[in-house]
């Protein structure tokens, strides 16, 4: 107990304190069932990883180049499965596939939408290319996939039909 | 209270496929409220998946994820029984772990 308790306090006292008064409210009955607060191994999700610069972007390139420092090239190895048409912007499902070696990134860009980043995902060696979730789209817009690849970046592209749109318009 | 986070994590072979769920607003800060007042934003920023010490998956998501956000991955590795951590952090600072059995 005390070794882990060490190697947690040095550099984030903060958040270590945040998590553990997180989990004893919010996780109190199944703290208890753990048999103590389930003390993680090193740091939970840190707001100081989101790229707020990239996610402010307005433009394809600029978000690639600020999230990536580089372009994508299309690619029939990175599948983008979304709907032709979206009843509802307010939940479009979006899943990408890749069959590219070695991927450490997936991010999604609606081009149409306020900020064209939608979402970026990091995929850490061993965890599968392939990410499903959903996104809010403002109008009919163009949906991109990209993965990186080897250092490289790929893409597939998509246009989904917003009936209604889901950014409060 | 009950965590804002469900998760369901199966381990088939020598995969496991992780469904997650987040009560979580994520307002846009471009939605009205019924008094023509903007709601401000307030969503979900960093998403993290750990499994045997090792982070297994991150999200960062923009106000562009949907309201109470899913994702769906997977990862090699992980047997039943084995703990998969969960937790996350918003734009206010807001946070919430869960630790989940691997099934």
């Amino acid at each position: 107990m005390g070794e882990v308790k060490m190697a947690l306090s040095p550099d984030t006292p903060n958040s270590t304190r945040r998590t553990v008064l997180k989990g004893a409210v919010a996780g109190g009955l199944a703290s208890l069932a753990f048999g103590g607060f389930p003390f993680p191994a090193f740091a939970d999700a840190d707001a100081k990883d989101w790229p707020q610069d990239a996610f402010k972007q307005k433009s394809e390139a600029d978000a690639l180049k600020t999230l990536y420092s580089k372009s994508a090239e299309p690619s029939d190895k990175v599948t983008l499965d979304a709907p032709e048409i979206a009843e509802n912007g307010a939940v479009v499902p979006v899943a990408i596939t890749s069959s590219l070696p070695n991927v450490s990134g997936i991010a999604i860009l609606v081009l149409e939408n306020p900020s064209t980043l939608a979402a970026a995902y990091k995929i850490p060696e061993g965890t599968k290319a392939a990410v499903a979730s959903r996104l809010k789209m403002a109008k009919t817009s163009k949906v991109i996939a990209v993965v990186e690849s080897e250092g490289k970046l790929y893409s597939a592209t998509r246009e989904v039909k917003v009936t209604v749109g889901g950014c409060g318009g | 209270m009950a965590s804002t986070i469900r998760v369901r994590a199966v381990a088939s072979g020598d995969t496991t496929e992780v469904q997650s769920l987040i009560q979580h607003p994520m307002d846009s800060g471009f939605v009205k409220d019924s008094k023509g007042e903007l709601i401000p934003a307030h969503y979900i920023e960093v998403v993290q998946f750990e499994h045997d010490g090792k982070i297994v998956f991150k999200a960062l998501w923009g106000p562009a994820v949907s309201k109470d956000p899913y994702v769906k991955f997977s990862f090699k590795g992980g047997t039943k029984g084995d703990d998969l951590k969960v937790s996350w952090v918003d734009n206010k600072g807001t946070s919430d772990l869960l630790v989940a059995k691997i099934q």
